[in-house]
Formats: C-alpha cells, structure tokens, sequence
C-alpha cells in the first residue's frame, strides 16, 4: 500500500483513462467533455505530483521504480507543458475536425508512458513506458485521417521509431546479458565484461537519440512535424522531448556512469553535429513546422551539450535549457494556432508577411519569441545558453563552446529572415482575431516569462538546484 | 541611497513603457511630447550626476551592488571619470534624435520612439556596468532595436545592412561570451573592480584578449571588419544613422579602455604592433576610400571608421595623453558625427537624395545651413579652435611618444580627412545652383533643425576653446587606470625576470 502512495499521479491518469474510454462510448457527442476533463485530469495529478514530498530516494516495487527529485520534477514540468499543449490547442482541434474522443485519451496514455519511463529504475519497466508513449504518439501523428501527410506521417513516425525501439531493445539484451541484471543500480556495480556493456551502451544512445531527435538520428523529425495536425507537433517538440532526455540522464548519469569516458565523446559529437545540422539546414525552409523541427534538433544539441560534462551543473543547465525551450515553443505554436484566415491555418512563412502592421501584439510576441530562440539576450533563450555554456567551459570544453556559440549566429540568420518577414515586408490580408481564452492566456503567460525571466532567474533555478546526479 | 544609476538605465524603458499605452492618432503629439520629456528629464538627471559626481576620486561612484542570479552573478553598477561623459553623451544626443525623429517621420513613429528609448536604456546601461555578463547583457541587447530601426525605417536596402549589421556583431560578441564565462571559472567572479584586483593569469590573457578584440573590433569598427558599418550608415534613417555613430561606436571603444587595456594589460602589450597595423590601415585606407564616395553618409561613415582608428592608436598608446585623447576624440566624434549626419538628414528630407553630384551652390539658398555644415567640416577635420582638434592632437602627441613612424603615418590621415571634407564642402555647397534643384524645396533651416544643429555647433566650438570641464572629469581616473596598468606591468617583469 505505502509503494501506491508515490505512484499516485499515474495510478490517477490510468483510471481516469479507463473511465474516459466507457464515458466516451456510452455517452454521445462527448468529446469535447472529454477534452476538457482531460484537461483537468493533467491538473489534478499535477496537484498529486507536487503534493508528494520525500526526503530521499524511494524504491518501489522491488527496486524497479524510483521517486527522487529528478523525477518529481520532471514530471511536474511534464504535467504542467501537457496541460498547456491542450489547454492552447482546443480551437485547432475542433476547426480541424479531429476532436475525436480519442484524441485527449491518446495524449493521456501516451503522459503515462512518460512517466513512468522517467521513474523507472529497472530496463523492463523503462521498455514499456516507452513503448506506451511512442504507440499512443504513432496515432496521434496520423490522426488526421484524410490528409495525405498526416498519414504519411504517422507512418513514417512508426517505422522509424519501431527501428529505433528495436534497436534499445538489443541493447539492453546486450546489457542484461554482460551483467546479469535488468536493474539500474545492479548493472552499474557488476560489469562482466565491459566491451559487451559497452555495446549494449551504444544501442540504447542510439534508440534514445532516435527520440529526442539528435543528429545522425533526426531524419523523422522535418516530416512528421510537417505532417501532424500542429497540435500534435506542439507535442511532439515538447513532452517526448524532455521525458527522453530526462531518460538519458537516468541511463548517462546511473548505470553507465563508470563508462564516463566512453560515453562522452558520443554525446559530444552528437550534440555538435546537431546544433550544425539544425543551423544550417534551417536556413532554406518555407515551412514553419519544418523549420521549427531543425530548430528544435539543434535546441536539443545544446541541452546534450550540458549532458556532456558530467557534474552537477551541467546536468542542473541541461533540465533548464529544456524548460526555458519548452515555453519557448510553447509560444511559438500558440502564435501558429492564431494564424488562420477563413478557417484555413497558415504555416508558410510567406504567410506571415507583414503581419506586423495589422496585428501589432502578435506581431510583438512573435519578434521576442524568435529573438530569444535565436538567444539574444536579455531573453530567457540567451540564459539557457549562458548556464549551459558556463558548465561546458568549466570542464574547459572551448571547441564545444565556441562551435556551439558560433551555431547560433548561423541560427540567428534563419530567425531574422522570419522577423523580416514579418516586419520588413508589405502586409496581406489580415487574419481572423477569433481566439479563444485558452490560446490567449499561454500565449500571454509563455511570452512574458521570456521577456521577463532575466528580472529574477532565480526563480526556475531555485527548484532545479536541488537536483544531484552526484550527491 | 537613491540608486540614481539604476534610475538613469531604467528611466527610458518606463517611458517606452508608456508609450506602448498611448494611442497613436493623427499628430501623435502625446507620444512626442512624453518621449521628448522623458529624455531631457533623462538628460538634467545625467547632468545632476555629474554635477555631483566627485573627479578627485579615482575609485567607482555610486556602486549598486544587488544580488541578480544566487551566488553567481551580481547586478552591479556604477562610474568613474571615464564613464560618466559617455552616459552624458548618450542622453544629450538622444533627444535631438527624437526631436529629429518627430519632425521628420510620420511611418510608424510610435514604433520608433520606443525603439529609441529602449535603445537609451540599454546604451546607458553599458557605460554602467561593472560586472561583464551584465555589460554583455546591454551590449549585445543593443541588437535587437538597432536590427528593427535600420529594417523598418530604413531606404533600399536596408534588409541588407540590418543582417549585415546584426550578425556582423553577432559573431564577435559570442567569442566575448566565451571569454567572459572563461574570466569567470579562472577568477571565480565577474565583477570588474575586483578583477582589477585580483588581476588575471598571464598564460590566459593573449586568448581572452583576442576574444574581447574580435567583440570590440567589430563593433569600433576597425579594418578589416568594418564593412557592415557604411551599409548600416547608409540605410539607416537619419536617427539611427546619429546614433550608431555617435555611441555605439563608442561602447567598444570605451569596452577597450574598460576591459582590453584594463583586465588584460600583458596581453595588450604584447598585441600594440596588431592594433597599430590595423588603426593606421583604418585611417589612412578608410580616408582614401572616403575620398572617392558618391553618397554623402557613405563618405562620411568611412571618416568615422579612420576617426575611430586616432582612438583605438591613442588607447593603446598607454600614456596619459593618449587615453586622454582617445576618450576627448570620442565625445567629440560623437558630437560631430551625430551632427554631420543630422546635416545630410537636412538635405535629405527636402529632395529624397543623398549624392553628392545632386547637389551645387546650396549656400545661395541656405546660408544658415551653409555655416553650421562649415563648423562641422571643421570640427571633422580637426581644426584648432573646435573639439576634434584637441582630440586629434592629444592622440598624436602620445603616438610620438610611443613610435615616430606610426605617428607620422597617422598625421598623414589628418591631412586626409582635411582633404576628404572640404572637398564634399565644396561640391556640395560652392558653385552654381544646379537646375535640377527646385528652390522652393531647399528652404533654409526650420525652427527644430536650427535648435538641433545650433546646440551641437556651440558645444563643438565650446569644448575646442575650453576642454577643461571634461578632461577635468576624467583626469584622475585615467591617471589612476595607467598607474595600475603600469605597475601589474611591472610586477609581471619583475616575476619573468625571478
């Protein structure tokens, strides 16, 4: 019974989805009652999560789960950014027709992959976290059923991530099978051979890598961002995102924490391979769902690059760069849900063509929006740099940190030419100012967290401090 | 204590504040009149500043020291003689940008305003800074406004020069970025004074020196990076033009004295021949290129990449004079550039053209802009009697001292810049009226322009006679600043030498 206690929150979402799913059929025309009572759900188990409080480590259910700071913490931000990416998109949902009664289920099932992919403490357990979060994620990349990239999509999303868990799956057989345990800890304590584990390490980097999109494994992303409702790519650029890397640092900084020096090089060179690949590639995109995707592969290079030092710190700036790039996006994609002329939503940037003159706020939060994810300062995109830079340059890492610096003057080009767009050329036609309260509000709320965040930075890292990989 | 640093840097951004909740209309005079208010009182706060900022004093005034990121980063400010005249300068020429700015432009002035504004506080804010990140937070913060005049308000091709202008810095500042956090994890803070203190490791110093010169070089600018600046110059409107040139040129030359010369003195040292190289390339070169421009702001931003070349010479010349001179030629660069700029503004506006062959024989029909253009070309090319001359000679005098070739080298830029100058005087104003020139167009200057170019005329003429008040303000600091640098040069010698 004490072990159900810490597992309130997911023991929370999996009945109420089961609950959602006899409503939604008994009950007709339900969806949006189910949308937003799914909304609700997020906000109640967000309550249970921060209402649990431990001072140590708690192992649960034979060692195999665990509940420490990291993962209260994670989950919390994950809970909050899925309400929001729900919350933000109802007026795309039902303009799109793909408010289905499924839709809010499957982001349920797939937030309780998550989270219990981020508590886990055992491979098996980590194994079908994972695999629940990706299955429900495949349905909602093609759940807009008649368009052709939609479908596309979701297809390709599968494929590319069936290999992908494939390939974890042989790596962690690699490892159960040189060190005799399926057991975070134990694997870390008795490697019988350690090229074998090694190899084992490799696979696992690589499905991992798969998720968050890293290059040489980021070629799913341009496409199924593209191709999803911007709903689901709104989702796509922020939960799995942070769920993953929250899992590379359990796998990183735990069971292969003795293959430091192993490890480290391939973080390195995936997280300078993605900050170029994302820079450069960017640059010829018409496509701002396509852009967004490059932009996001090389958002996640610098978030490695915090991964890559092995200390406290560069940990602690990693968790950091990723909630500052999750408001971030979060605002970006409120900004496209509001992009829409007779029913029709825009995505290309030419869209978008002096939008400045007629829809001035808009036009404004756009303008930080993009200048921080270029990472100008006094913008909250710039202090993420800045925390992430500073643990790569105490480990005197200076190619990674120049590399890294100079990647964003290349990506700053492509976020320019969108503020031109907006800002320097001849307007069109206006867009339709129908918004609902939902889209306003995390709009409002996302960019004046960006403006503002350099008044007190405090207060993000004050909650993250607490988080030791090292204790 | 009232924070009245803090006060100067933020008083603007309320301003801009406000604007943002005044509603545009037809004359917009509510939002002149507020933005105007705010940077003259902006402007009396500065002059109240240094009215009781006290010169015998070598050491930081009116330090703010507030905790900004726990145990990390300080927010810290505060001035000394070199610093104070720079904060001066900006809030003086900020407001006859603005007044500028309102008789002129009527295409999204509101916009303008704030950008202006905002500007002021981020400009201000660098000259005050004492810890880097938060310089570097201003410094490169000037960015995003400077990117949005020179894209929206500004001629052809401006789209052009606003990325040029913006990545051009860009790249430069990150290495500044690099050096900073470096500074941090080797010194363990960032707080200015006391690095000065603590001094920093020799075997860093050539590479953070680089890092820090490849930020300011930019930014000065100095040859070969200096290209973004005509284009930027060009395109800019006549406000953002006065106020590239008149202080955003200048953070970096005050980042040099400040942060190259004065954290890094071995490194400066060792990188003289470098600079000048670079400096005399700058003046000699950038005033023949100047000599053969068509446009009159082109020409015009070229002498200010060969004037900016007499500062970075004098700065690192590391005597009295020279440092003195550099920051003397800098306020009076500021004042003659700002008002060079305004000149062709003048022109501009009344036949929507800028080169030179355009234009012949204006003093027949406007004599009062005949003489102040007259004052200006003086001051530009450094005649006795106005500010640029002291400058200049200054510069020169602490060149001699240092090395006769460079200083006979860059006496040649002076006489230059004479010739660059009084022969876009003579196309432009001598000579028969062109028949293109409608004369009914070429009015003779209005109420503000007259306000404007007159204030800067008196103030270029009043400092050549009498340069006492400011280099009575900086005297002891910089007396101080090359005492330090002479003696951790010293100690460094003396620790080779064991």
């Amino acid at each position: 019974m004490n072990n159900l206690y810490f597992i309130l929150p997911e023991l929370f979402i999996s009945l109420s989805v089961m609950f959602l799913l006899v409503f939604g059929v008994f009950k007709s025309n339900s969806s949006k009652i189910i949308f937003f009572l799914s909304c609700l759900i997020v906000l109640i188990s967000l309550a249970i999560n921060l209402n649990i409080n431990i001072n140590e480590k708690i192992f649960l259910f034979n060692n195999s789960y665990v509940v420490d700071d990291l993962s209260l913490f994670i989950k919390s931000i994950i809970l909050i950014s899925a309400f929001f990416v729900m919350f933000s998109s109802y007026n795309y949902v039902k303009i799109n027709n793909i408010l289905k009664i499924e839709y809010p289920i499957l982001i349920l099932c797939s937030l309780l992959g998550m989270l219990v992919m981020i508590s886990s403490n055992d491979l098996i357990v980590f194994y079908i976290g994972l695999e629940l979060q990706s299955l429900a994620l495949y349905v909602l990349a093609s759940f807009n059923r008649d368009n052709l990239l939609s479908s596309e999509s979701g297809l390709k999303y599968f494929v590319l991530s069936a290999l992908s868990s494939g390939l974890l799956l042989y790596g962690c057989s690699l490892i159960y099978g040189f060190s005799n345990s399926t057991n975070f800890e134990e694997i870390s304590q008795n490697f019988n051979f350690e090229y074998g584990v090694i190899f084992g390490m490799v696979f696992v980097i690589v499905g991992l890598a798969f998720k968050i999109s890293a290059v040489p494994f980021h070629m799913w992303a341009p496409d199924v961002y593209q191709g999803s409702p911007t709903s689901v790519t709104l989702l796509f650029a922020i939960l799995p995102k942070i769920a993953a890397l929250t899992v590379f640092i359990k796998f990183l900084y735990g069971p292969f924490l003795n293959l430091f020096d192993d490890w480290q090089f391939i973080i390195i060179f995936m997280s300078v391979a993605s900050m170029i690949l994302g820079a450069v590639a960017a640059i010829g995109q018409k496509n701002l769902k396509r852009l967004i995707a490059y932009s996001s592969i090389s958002h996640m290079g610098y978030a490695l690059a915090g991964l890559t030092t092995g200390t406290n710190q560069g940990v602690q700036s990693s968790i950091i760069y990723l909630i500052i790039y999750l408001i971030m996006n979060l605002a970006f994609f409120s900004c496209l849900f509001m992009l829409k002329r007779n029913d029709k939503f825009f995505e290309n940037i030419e869209d978008l063509s002096g939008l400045s003159k007629k829809h001035p706020i808009l036009a404004l939060s756009f303008l930080i929006i993009l200048f921080s994810l270029a990472g100008i300062p006094p913008l909250a995109g710039f202090f993420a740099k800045f925390y992430v830079f500073m643990s790569v340059i105490e480990k005197e890492m200076y190619f990674l940190a120049i590399v890294g610096l100079l990647a964003t003057v290349i990506a700053a080009f492509y976020y320019l030419r969108i503020i031109k767009i907006i800002y320097f050329d001849p307007e069109q036609e206006k867009f339709d100012t129908s918004i609902n309260i939902g889209l306003k509000f995390t709009l409002i709320f996302s960019t004046s967290v960006i403006l503002m965040y350099f008044l007190n930075p405090n207060f993000i890292n004050k909650y993250v401090v607490n988080i030791l990989v090292f204790q | 204590m009232f924070p009245i640093l803090s006060s100067l840097i933020i008083l603007p951004f309320i301003g801009a504040l406000f604007l943002v909740f005044i509603k545009s209309t037809e004359r917009n005079t509510g939002i002149k009149y507020v933005s105007l208010f705010i940077t003259f009182a902006n402007f009396f706060l500065s002059l109240y500043l240094w009215k009781i900022f006290d010169p015998s004093i070598s050491a930081f005034q009116f330090v703010e020291n507030r905790i900004w990121i726990e145990g990390f980063i300080n927010y810290k400010v505060g001035i000394d003689g070199i610093s104070i005249l720079f904060i001066i300068l900006t809030t003086f020429v900020t407001p006859l940008c603005i007044i500028s700015v309102n008789s002129t432009t009527t295409y999204r002035l509101k916009e303008f305003l704030i950008a202006i504004l905002i500007m002021e506080t981020l400009m201000i804010g660098v000259f005050c800074s004492l810890d880097l990140v938060i310089f570097y937070l201003f410094f490169e913060g000037g960015l995003i406004p400077m990117f949005l005049i020179i894209g929206i308000w500004g001629g052809n091709r401006r789209v052009y020069s606003a990325f040029k202008f913006f990545l051009f810095t860009l790249v430069g500042s990150v290495l500044m970025l690099v050096a900073i956090i470096t500074i941090y994890w080797i010194s363990g803070t960032t707080d200015v004074e006391k690095l000065y203190e603590l001094g920093i490791q020799e075997n860093y110093q050539k590479l953070l020196w680089l890092a820090f010169f490849s930020s300011f070089a930019v930014k000065t600018p100095m040859w070969p990076v200096h290209t973004w600046l005509p284009d930027a110059h060009v395109e800019a409107p006549t406000a953002g033009s006065v106020l590239l040139a008149a202080v955003l040129l200048k953070m970096a030359g005050y980042g040099f004295i400040r942060f190259s010369v004065g954290l890094f003195p071995i490194a400066s040292i060792y990188f003289v021949p470098l600079v000048y190289t670079l400096s005399l390339i700058a003046i000699i070169y950038t005033s023949l290129v100047a000599l053969m421009q068509e446009d009159m702001k082109k020409l015009i931003a070229y002498s200010s990449v060969a004037h900016m070349g007499f500062v970075t010479l004098g700065i690192f010349t590391f005597t009295q004079q020279g440092i003195e001179g550099s920051i003397f030629q800098m306020i009076s660069h500021g004042l003659i550039s700002a008002a060079l700029f305004l000149s062709v503004g003048v022109i501009y506006d009344r036949l929507k053209t800028r080169q030179i062959k355009d234009f012949s024989g204006l003093v027949n029909v406007m004599p009062k802009y005949a003489i102040m253009l007259m004052i200006f070309t003086l001051g530009a090319l450094g005649l006795p009697g106005t500010s640029g001359f002291i400058g200049e000679f200054l510069v020169l005098m602490g060149t001699f001292k240092k090395s006769i070739i460079t200083a006979t080298i860059a006496s040649v830029g002076v006489i230059l810049g004479a010739a660059y100058m009084l022969w876009l005087y003579k196309r432009v104003m001598f000579g028969n009226l062109l028949k293109t020139i409608d004369v009914k167009k070429m009015v003779d200057l209005n109420k503000n322009e007259t306000l404007i170019l007159s204030s800067l005329a008196t103030l270029v003429i009043f400092f050549g006679f009498y340069p006492e008040p400011l280099i009575k303000t900086y005297a002891v600091s910089i007396d101080n600043f090359i005492n330090i640098f002479n003696l951790s040069v010293d100690l460094n010698l003396a620790d080779n030498i064991k």
